[in-house]
């Protein structure tokens, strides 16, 4: 047989056996040869352009027929180099660079960045109280338009399409929500050392109540076409198997670790931004599989909902209190506002630094392009992520830009639980596995 | 840590501002003193009970932005974890990982790796710190200790080159196989070219003014 110069199934002879590289095409060449063979072995690479792996992940697995023997992640497809970037720019220009790792989670990123350096400045309890009931108000919705992308697509890669058409619909009110108030969709900037960029637009609140009647309804047909349906439990009961001393050994935290069945949320457990004034309930399963993390992820929706509307009440409460420290020489010279594209200076604080204060313009340009100096140290600060914790090391060496920023990345570390939770089962299992991990690999590769 | 002459990192031309002659020395976070406050005292003494060569293998107690930093000897690391994530009274179940940190004003320590430890019986977290040469950069492997290290460990010998002794297998993750170098020390450079915008051109990054 001439197998061996087969453009598309060549083989060659290794220590181990023969081993096939099949690229594509010619299929009728690598099952005969495979009928030969005295075991069926097989390396499938997966990704890193694959429809079902939740972006550029790639996985090697190898197969026994239908089996996975071993399943392997290859990653680093997305690596950007965000943490060696922002050691070359001031510490608030920081945010605009880590708003962009997990780009489904960007508030996330953003606060938890900002509560690391403001522990480092000394200044957590300066924040105003305005500010962080804006950032618990934008991480919650953010929680809900991240959940709505890990539900859609999960279900999606399982072969349902209609979950997808609604979540993306709900998405997009969030999103809406957002440019309504930053400006901008993602990578919005918005959390900023020592408070937020600029106060909530003029009645928001009552628009935001709107969205979320709106939300709270809509949810219900994605709970309608999942929840108890028989085929879509067939493919999500038992799969993606991780008990709670997996997750624990493995740093895995957020729904997997729930679906565990401990109730570790780190809003409860060791809250920030004034979490313990709120009332919500941490969800958990004792499933620990694919279908109990469908379930927490459903009903985290309502508990943000519901943060949501305590956020709203309470900023009714604290209308035109500031949202940015009281500092001067750490606070952002002037609120920001929202022109037709994106957020900017507002013209009343560029007519007074250009036409009246000469103060005021020395003042901008000193905050603006030196930045503000942060004591040296280190600190590590964290925020529940809609998956897991996402933990920022920050290292000061007294300067005006980080000596050093370590994202945490909860995607990264949980990633690593796909060999534990796919070796042993299906293929078609693999999917349903990587999908309740939701990594987003903006954030696994950073 | 680092030392800082003049103020506004221009080198090389004359010292029309007056502050070319400033020297700042960059100020390193000393050892606290007893009593630490906190959890603090209790997660040490019981550490102390229950590891006998506590005093050779903690080098420093380091208490700043209220965290407890301890910093390990290299060789005692893998000891020291089993008994934080053993011991009843101290049960840090979880590591969150390995951050390398390059200082390379800091003689023969050049090389830091830091984990934040968080134990979830009793809700608190600590920190591991150990310092390693440059010319040696080896530290026991803790992936043995918390598995979820495997990545992190591997990560960190990607972007810092430091080595983890007993990885069951310590390859490049982010970076390609055949990358040379590893992209965050504080020697390797940025990179980035000047952009023309406007008419005016905006230098890389790594070469726009900094203000030190």
């Amino acid at each position: 047989m001439t197998i061996n110069n087969d453009a598309y199934a060549p083989s060659q002879e290794t220590t181990e056996g023969r081993v096939y590289s099949v690229t594509g095409g010619d299929w009728d060449s690598l099952v005969t040869e495979i009928g030969q063979a005295k075991e069926e072995r097989v390396v499938v690479n997966m990704g890193p352009q694959h429809p079902s792996t939740h972006g550029v992940l790639r996985l090697v697995l190898e197969l026994e027929g239908e089996t996975i023997t071993e399943a392997r992640a290859g990653i680093g497809y997305l690596h950007t180099g965000i943490e060696k970037n922002t050691e070359y720019r001031s510490w608030t220009q920081g945010v605009t660079f880590v708003t962009r790792m997990d780009y489904l989670a960007p508030i996330f990123n953003e606060t938890a960045y900002c509560l690391s350096l403001e522990k480092l400045l000394g200044i957590t309890n300066d924040v105003p109280v305005r500010a962080s009931e804006i950032r618990v108000l934008m991480m919650e919705l953010n929680r809900i338009s991240s959940h709505m992308v890990a539900l859609g697509t999960g279900a999606l890669e399982l072969g349902a399409l209609s979950p997808m058409i609604f979540a993306f619909r709900e998405r997009e009110l969030v999103l809406d929500l957002f440019e309504y108030i930053s400006g901008l969709r993602m990578n919005m900037a918005y959390v900023r050392p020592g408070g937020v960029a600029q106060d909530l637009p003029k009645g928001a609140t009552k628009r935001i109540r709107e969205t979320v009647s709106q939300l709270r309804t809509n949810f219900k047909d994605n709970a309608r076409l999942l929840i108890g349906n028989t085929i879509w439990m067939k493919r999500t009961q038992g799969i993606g198997y991780l008990d709670l001393a997996g997750c624990t050994t493995l740093g895995i935290t957020g729904p997997v670790l729930r679906s565990a069945g401990l109730p570790w949320d780190l809003r409860k457990t060791q809250p920030y931004c004034g979490y313990e004034n709120y009332e919500f309930d941490v969800i958990t399963t004792e499933s620990c599989d694919v279908y109990g993390r469908f379930l927490i992820r459903m009903e985290e929706l309502e508990q943000s909902l519901r943060i949501i509307e305590q956020a709203c009440d309470k900023l009714d409460i604290s209308e035109g209190q500031p949202v940015m420290v009281a500092d001067k020489k750490i606070a952002w010279p002037a609120q920001l506002s929202v022109g037709k594209d994106g957020m900017g200076n507002s013209l009343d604080h560029i007519r007074e630094i250009m036409g009246e204060s000469m103060e005021s313009l020395i003042h901008h340009f000193k905050i603006v392009t030196e930045g503000f100096r942060v004591p040296a140290g280190q600190s590590y600060a964290a925020v529940e992520s809609p998956r897991g914790e996402t933990g920022v090391h920050l290292v000061s060496d007294g300067g005006t830009r980080p000596y050093r920023v370590h994202f945490r990345e909860p995607s990264f570390n949980n990633l690593q639980a796909t060999s534990a939770m796919a070796e042993g089962g299906m293929i078609a299992d693999v999917i349903g596995a990587v999908a309740s991990i939701d990594p987003v690999m903006g954030g696994v590769d950073r | 840590m680092s030392n800082e002459k003049g103020m506004f990192g221009v080198h090389g031309s004359g010292d029309t501002s007056g502050f070319g002659g400033l020297v700042r020395s960059g100020a390193s976070t000393g050892s606290a003193e007893r009593p630490y406050g906190s959890y603090f005292d209790e997660v040490t003494d019981e550490l102390e009970r229950a590891y006998p060569e506590f005093s050779d293998a903690i080098e420093r107690v380091v208490i700043h932005c209220g965290e407890l930093t301890l910093h390990v000897k290299a060789s005692k690391l893998v000891e020291t974890a089993f008994k934080l994530r053993d011991t009843q009274s101290l049960r840090f179940e979880m590591c969150l990982g390995v951050s390398g940190v390059h200082y390379p004003e800091d003689k023969d320590r050049e090389m830091h790796a830091v984990y934040p430890l968080l134990s979830l019986t009793h809700n608190r977290r600590i920190r591991l710190e150990v310092s390693v040469p440059d010319s040696n950069p080896h530290i026991p492997s803790l992936v043995e200790v918390w598995a979820g290290n495997n990545w992190h460990e591997r990560e960190t010998f990607d972007m810092f080159g430091i080595i983890f002794d007993g990885h069951p297998g310590l390859t490049r993750i982010l970076m390609p196989d055949d990358w040379p170098g590893h992209p965050q020390r504080k020697d390797y450079p940025l990179g980035g070219i000047p952009i023309e915008y406007k008419g005016a051109t905006v230098p890389a990054p790594s070469e726009r003014r900094s203000y030190r």
